[in-house]
């Protein structure tokens, strides 16, 4: 009974858990840093009919156009890195060393060399994703089995058609994985991107409402971009039930083995 | 049919075949047998234009393999079906390579999975079959290419007796109705009796074939039964285990 409406509501069960987290923090601690729940939905919901759908979607363009460039470079090296051994000695090692780099310390001299603008903001994003992505796609082609290599092979495929029978179909899986984290760590990177040079961006509507000491509405912006996080999470949950129906067949229903 | 001379193959510095000379005929069903590591598969994927060998030649009906040939059907030691696509996505596959139009696809495929008895499991995936049905669909995908030549990779090793027994059955079937070569690695003496009309015995280190029995038991349903069929298998265990004849 309780499992099924656990499964069935997922993100309303997840939201009552959260939102009476809060409550119970907000009655113990009593400061004005933890705002109740239910004032900061109506807040929320004032600010909505305001610029704060511009907010969301000033960020939301920004992610978007970062992780599809993520997507293109990643991927493209991902799966020449995967396929090339020769190359993946010469760079993996590379790519390994760069790949735990705080790039978020590299973001003045993305200032300086790309203006204060969107596009120092969007390779600020890209880059950190970037690595998520490749190293994700690199690791697994090279996981395929030769097996499966040559088993198309003997049917005599092509390359293009080894592609697209073989390579992108079992990629496709880990892309939308390594998609979930490279999300979840952009919309943190949000915060330092959208700290100059803007007024637009629920990164910035945060920190400037927190710097007006204005907690009711720092957390509305919170509650934003949850939101916005949760649809993007939803998305990728929809792809792949879409088109990775397999994946979700040999992980089984039953999760709990142990 | 199939004529190898000198075939060579390394892996790196290991010598894995060693001038190995094969002649098979047209319609001819030969089996491969010999311990773990001689070779027999790599034999099977050089005959399949999976890899190149070092320095030798393969020669199908006449003309020189070189890189996977279009009537040729192969079932690998596991397999090869691909996760992502279902029973009926997998078997079509060769089909859909060779783009065939869609419905003669439809019309081969369907025929194919409804003689094996898979065609009901056709919209599930691979993790959703049994070993058996597994196996089946790989027979199938090889079959549905109308091969003149089948190359099996220890194709009912992972079976039950029972299931391995009734697929050995659906091949010598499939051998007197499509009339083509078939050529397969086994570990077992008896699958070797029962389904090879040659028997050749492969030793290690280099990889090289120690003898072929002439087998005239091929395909006789009750030959189980005979005693005929178990002096073959104690010759063809005598040979494997060393002794000379
Ligand atoms: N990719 C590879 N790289 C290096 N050595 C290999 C490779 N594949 C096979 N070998 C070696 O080549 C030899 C023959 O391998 P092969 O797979 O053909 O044996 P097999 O007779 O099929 O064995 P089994 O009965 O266990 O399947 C083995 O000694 C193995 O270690
Ligand atoms: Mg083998």
């Amino acid at each position: 009974m309780i499992q099924t409406f656990l499964s069935k509501y997922k993100t309303i069960y997840a939201s009552l858990f959260v939102i009476t987290f809060w409550y119970l923090c907000h009655l113990f601690i009593q400061s004005t840093i933890i705002p109740n729940p239910l004032h900061t939905f109506v807040t929320f919901f004032r600010l909505l009919q305001g610029d704060m759908l511009l907010h969301v979607g000033a960020s939301l363009l920004r992610i978007s156009v970062s992780v599809f460039i993520a997507i293109v470079i990643g991927v493209s090296l991902g799966l020449f890195l995967g396929l090339h051994n020769k190359l993946d000695r010469i760079f993996g090692p590379v790519v390994y060393l760069l790949y735990p780099l705080p790039k978020i310390a590299f973001l003045p001299i993305f200032m300086i060399l790309f203006g204060l603008g969107n596009t120092s903001k969007i390779i600020l994003i890209t880059v950190i994703i970037l690595f998520q992505i490749l190293v994700t796609i690199r690791d697994s082609v090279k996981g395929l089995s030769k097996e499966l290599f040559y088993s198309i092979r003997s049917l005599g495929a092509s390359k293009v058609q080894i592609y697209r029978h073989l390579i992108l179909p079992a990629i496709t899986p880990k892309l939308l994985t390594a998609l979930r984290i490279s999300v979840g760590t952009s919309i943190s990177v949000l915060f330092f991107a959208e700290n100059y040079a803007t007024r637009y961006g629920i990164g910035y509507f945060i920190m400037d409402a927190w710097i007006r000491i204005n907690y009711l509405e720092m957390y509305a912006g919170i509650i934003a971009i949850s939101i916005l996080g949760l649809v993007v999470f939803k998305a990728i949950d929809l792809i792949e039930h879409g088109i990775c129906k397999w994946t979700l067949l040999e992980k089984g229903e039953n999760n709990s083995y142990f | 049919m199939i004529e190898v001379k000198d075939l060579l193959i390394k892996y790196g510095n290991h010598t894995v075949l060693d001038h190995l000379q094969l002649h098979v005929g047209s319609q001819e069903s030969i089996a491969i047998i010999g311990p773990s590591g001689c070779g027999k598969s790599t034999l099977l994927y050089a005959l399949a234009g999976i890899i190149k060998p070092q320095s030798g030649t393969i020669e199908i009906n006449g003309e020189a393999v070189n890189g996977t040939r279009k009537e040729t059907g192969v079932i690998l030691q596991s397999y090869g079906l691909l996760p992502w696509k279902t029973v009926w996505e997998n078997a079509s596959l060769g089909l859909q390579i060779r783009k065939l139009p869609k419905k003669d696809i439809q019309t081969k495929v369907s025929k194919i999975l409804k003689q094996l008895h898979i065609i009901d499991q056709k919209n599930k995936y691979p993790v959703q079959l049994s070993g058996g049905q597994q196996q089946r669909v790989a027979i199938a995908r090889a079959l549905a290419i109308e091969p003149d030549l089948l190359l099996m990779d220890e194709p009912f090793s992972s079976l039950d007796a029972i299931v391995r027994e009734e697929l050995q059955h659906v091949l010598v079937d499939t051998y007197y109705r499509k009339k083509l070569s078939i050529l397969f690695v086994t570990h077992n003496i008896e699958e070797a009796v029962f389904l090879g009309q040659k028997i050749i015995v492969m030793q290690p280190n280099p990889g090289s074939i120690r003898a072929i029995v002439e087998n005239e038991h091929f395909g006789d349903p009750d030959l189980r039964k005979k005693k005929s069929f178990h002096e073959t298998c104690v010759k063809v265990r005598q040979l494997m285990e060393g002794q000379t004849e």
